[in-house]
């Protein structure tokens, strides 16, 4: 199948669509992203209880996967799980990997 | 019984047969009767009239699901809103099938109170996160799993 335009993984969600950050079960901390540009920014802004119940749950992978439609991002993530990152050092990794692929995307967008 | 203004005024006979269905929905008309001393038609006049104002507004069963093998979980959801959103997420709220209960609170903050079920966790969690937290308006969600219940009734009425 044939990766989606940049456009479309850059493209900016709906509130159904959007990112909501938990801490746990039903727990909504009152964080969204509604993009791939927010949830880079939201990645510093986030409590890393939050960070850590969504990766381990593994719905920034799904969501990245399934709505914005990035596989390569979410096979990314899904590889850092081997490191077992918690914490700042998770926040930190998913910020590098996060940022450095909405960077990529920003700049083959922009020709 | 007289109707004023929404509000249903009920004689001592009235509220005495509402407390005996209260009790138990399906004695008979004459059971009813011969306990407060009036005719089996007396009762089915006053319930019939009760239940076309919706002082009776059904009649149910209480089902112990965890006998018949249903094991779903229980939960309260706290959902604080923007004040002007606030009777909108509580209507939608209210429609899904999901949600048993919906009140609202005022206490620091304005928040509507909801009783959820959902088969696991899991379930629960998806619902909330895409069903709730997107309506306009929400702010922040708190939830409590219920791990056991020690009491579960309706409020009895007393009679007057």
């Amino acid at each position: 199948m044939r990766p989606p335009p940049v456009s479309r993984i850059l493209r900016k969600l709906s509130r159904e669509n959007a990112f909501y950050f938990f801490t746990s079960i039903g727990n909504y901390i009152g964080e969204n992203a509604a993009s791939l540009e927010e949830f880079v920014k939201k990645i510093k802004e986030v409590n890393a209880k939050s960070l850590e119940f969504h990766f381990y749950r593994g719905d920034f992978q799904k969501w990245i996967a399934e709505v914005l439609e990035d596989g390569e991002l979410a096979e990314e993530i899904k590889r850092l799980k081997n490191l077992k990152p918690v914490g700042d050092a998770l926040r930190d990794q998913l910020y590098l990997v996060v940022s450095k692929r909405f960077k990529k995307l920003k700049s083959e967008f922009h020709g | 019984m007289k109707l004023k203004e929404q509000e249903v005024s009920l004689d001592s006979l009235d509220w005495s047969i509402l407390q005996a269905l209260q009790e138990n929905a399906k004695q008979t008309y004459t059971e009813i009767g011969r306990r407060f001393g009036v005719a089996h038609s007396t009762v089915y006049d006053r319930i019939k009239k009760m239940e076309e104002n919706n002082v009776i507004r059904k009649y149910t069963a209480v089902v112990d699901l965890e006998k018949v093998g249903v094991k779903n979980i229980t939960a309260i959801m706290t959902v604080f809103t923007d004040p002007k959103e606030s009777e909108n997420v509580a209507k939608k709220l209210s429609e899904a099938k999901e949600v048993l209960e919906v009140s609202t609170s005022l206490s620091e903050e304005l928040s509507i109170i909801a009783k959820v079920v959902a088969k696991d966790q899991d379930k629960l969690h998806s619902f909330i996160a895409l069903r709730v937290a997107p309506l306009s308006g929400v702010l922040r969600i708190r939830t409590s799993i219920i791990t056991r219940k020690y009491k579960e009734e309706e409020l009895l009425i007393e009679r007057k």
